[in-house]
């Protein structure tokens, strides 16, 4: 079966002159249904790799496929198709809109995939509901708690069954009682098909997922299955 | 080997009109300001055309009840003026004789003065003229009486006036009970009537007329006629203003000047368009006010919305998506000032006439093309924010400060 995504060889570098290596040499596959963490000091190349992966960022040289597709000869409107279609993003601080309500930030997540709107406000409802936000629709972001935030990027994130859903540090910005009810959802988003590489400095997180890689200086130095920590949370 | 077809970002045009007004949500005041600057330029482009052209329908009007049937005939003042430049006593009926022509009537200049009493210096004119005047001058002038009477072949032999609207308004008389003289050349002579203004001849309406006998006895005027009015049939007006020069003088026509005052009116509604164009110029100076205080909220939107077009391309924004919506952002701007600016010339314009007693006139041709003026202005400065948006890597949109 063709994985979720494949990177093999792939380098990035910043710069001309005397040019940063951010990525080097990094080959990766995460399959179908995994949920995969990424772990690695600051610096180490972490926000580089997802924007490789979510076909935001090109890599200097080597290959990247997402669901089968490879990026490296796709124009940049290819590449945002590619995005509407097959990839979710959750970030660190949700990037909501801030004068429309959780509904409508969620149906944005189907804004560019040509579904009409009813059609679009119908399925973003069903994904509030999967995240448990089904009380929740019409308040706007500035009406949520950061959990209640973090749970609309993440809806808007499915919203469009992407093959892969990229989270980078949704945690990081929440206290830990709220950050592990929004870790439970990913796991329990995960148990039902959802494909999830998640980005994190949060060691409750990387051993939450099954899979760790770890990254410094730009190249995979670990890449297994999490050895379940002793100690147990909340 | 394995590429499996993926449908391209569509954005629905309904959608770029939904998403350009949530956007300005968010920067309101400045909006606000912006569309303020379209407004007020559309509102004086608005405002200038409606003004001009309900005061040019007002003259249009006021040519219409003029009527373009009547002609003048002054001695001239050509260089080659041989004698003293008068018109000949006979002119007047020798004009009547034109087949065409159905009234012809005459005032005579006198060099007298009107006053309220001898008291007061003869030049303290008032800027009333005294004119000796012919008896059918009301009805060849379709002049009417506010009061009493006109003068008839009785009272023209003797000492009575009878006073323009505006003379009499300046000599402070409103009423001819008890009766009231007025000082002239010497000699009080008796109001008899108080004319209305007169559409065809304003120029009686700074005038105390008397009767030519009269003028002649006791103002010692030679009784030449200085002005004569022509009525015609007004299919022969240009026919008859041909001949008016010989019949009138026929040993010296390039003695006499004829000139039909309709032509006046016709020349300063011509001459409307011209005046305005000053005041458009102001206009498309705030039109570009406007637009510069659009681009100036585009790109502070840009600055500030870094993230936005961030999360937007991640979402499966093109280039061309991100272009479009902040172009759609500058169109609503536009067009909310456009609406603001049309409502506004109007009232403008409609208060304006109303304080002037005119009809108002807007063209309806005005309105599609302030909003267009809108929109030209608002996508002129929508776009290079716009294509800076679009060009902004979808990374470096993610990093900006939030």
């Amino acid at each position: 079966m063709t994985p979720a995504i494949e990177l093999r060889d792939v380098f990035k570098r910043y710069g001309t002159m005397s040019p940063v290596e951010a990525l080097r040499d990094v080959s990766l596959a995460i399959e179908h249904g995994e949920l995969v963490s990424i772990v690695g000091p600051s610096g180490s190349g972490k926000t580089t790799l997802l924007h490789v992966m979510g076909a935001l960022l090109r890599p200097s040289s080597g290959t990247v496929r997402i669901a089968g597709t490879a990026t490296s000869s796709l124009t940049d409107r290819a590449l945002s198709s590619l995005r509407a279609y097959r990839l979710g993003f959750v970030f660190q601080d949700y990037v909501l809109i801030e004068g429309a309500s959780a509904l409508e930030n969620v149906s944005d997540g189907l804004l560019y995939c040509g579904v009409a709107r009813r059609e679009r406000l119908r399925r973003a409802r069903e994904a509030l509901e999967r995240v448990g936000l089904a009380a929740r629709t019409t308040h706007t972001p500035t009406q949520l708690s950061g959990g209640e935030r973090q749970r609309v990027a993440i809806a808007r994130a499915l919203v469009g069954h992407p093959s892969l859903v990229l989270a980078d540090e949704p945690t990081g910005n929440l206290d830990s009682h709220t950050g592990n009810a929004i870790l439970e959802l990913l796991v329990a988003l995960n148990a039902d098909g959802v494909t999830i590489a998640v980005i994190t400095h949060d060691r409750d997180v990387a051993t939450a997922a099954p899979r760790t890689i770890e990254l410094r200086d730009g190249t995979v130095i670990t890449d297994r299955a999490t050895i379940a920590a002793g100690a147990s949370h909340g | 080997m394995d590429e499996r077809r993926v449908a391209s970002s569509r954005l629905h045009p309904a959608d770029v009109a939904r998403i350009g007004i949530t956007g300005l949500r968010a920067g309101r005041v400045r909006a606000a300001l912006a569309v303020l600057g379209i407004a007020v330029g559309i509102a004086a482009l608005v405002a200038v055309v409606g003004v001009s052209e309900s005061s040019k329908a007002n003259l249009v009007a006021q040519l219409d009840r003029l009527g373009t049937d009547l002609l003048t005939v002054q001695p001239g003042t050509a260089f080659a003026s041989t004698s003293h430049n008068q018109l000949p006593y006979r002119a007047p009926g020798l004009i009547a004789l034109i087949p065409p022509v159905r009234h012809v009537t005459e005032t005579v200049d006198t060099t007298a003065s009107v006053r309220r009493t001898d008291k007061i210096p003869p030049y303290q004119t008032g800027g009333i003229t005294v004119l000796g005047a012919s008896t059918d001058l009301p009805t060849a002038l379709d002049a009417e009486l506010a009061q009493g009477s006109w003068l008839n072949a009785a009272t023209a032999n003797y000492p009575t006036v009878v006073l323009g609207a505006g003379a009499a308004q300046t000599l402070g008389i409103d009423r001819l009970a008890p009766p009231v003289a007025v000082w002239i050349g010497g000699r009080w002579f008796t109001v008899i009537g108080i004319l209305r203004p007169v559409a065809l001849a304003p120029q009686l309406d700074q005038a105390a007329l008397v009767g030519i006998p009269a003028a002649h006895r006791y103002l010692a005027t030679d009784a030449h006629p200085t002005m004569i009015y022509v009525r015609t049939d007004p299919n022969q007006t240009l026919a008859v203003r041909n001949v008016l020069a010989p019949t009138a003088n026929p040993e010296n026509p390039q003695d006499v000047a004829v000139s039909r005052p309709s032509d006046a009116l016709a020349a300063q509604i011509a001459a409307k368009g011209a005046y305005n164009t000053l005041l458009l110029g102001l206009g498309a100076i705030a039109l570009v006010v406007g637009a510069v205080g659009i681009a100036n909220v585009m790109v502070m939107a840009i600055i500030q919305r870094r993230r936005e077009i961030g999360l937007r391309r991640a979402l499966g924004a093109t280039r061309r998506h991100i272009a479009i919506q902040f172009t759609a952002e500058a169109l609503t701007l536009s067009a909310l000032g456009a609406a603001a600016g049309i409502l506004a010339g109007v009232l403008i314009t409609a208060g304006y006439a109303h304080a002037r007693h005119w009809t108002t006139a807007i063209p309806p041709a005005l309105y599609p093309g302030a909003v267009a003026a809108a929109l030209a202005f608002g996508l002129i400065a929508g776009l290079y924010p716009a294509v800076r948006a679009a060009r902004l890597s979808p990374t470096d949109a993610l990093r900006g400060t939030t």
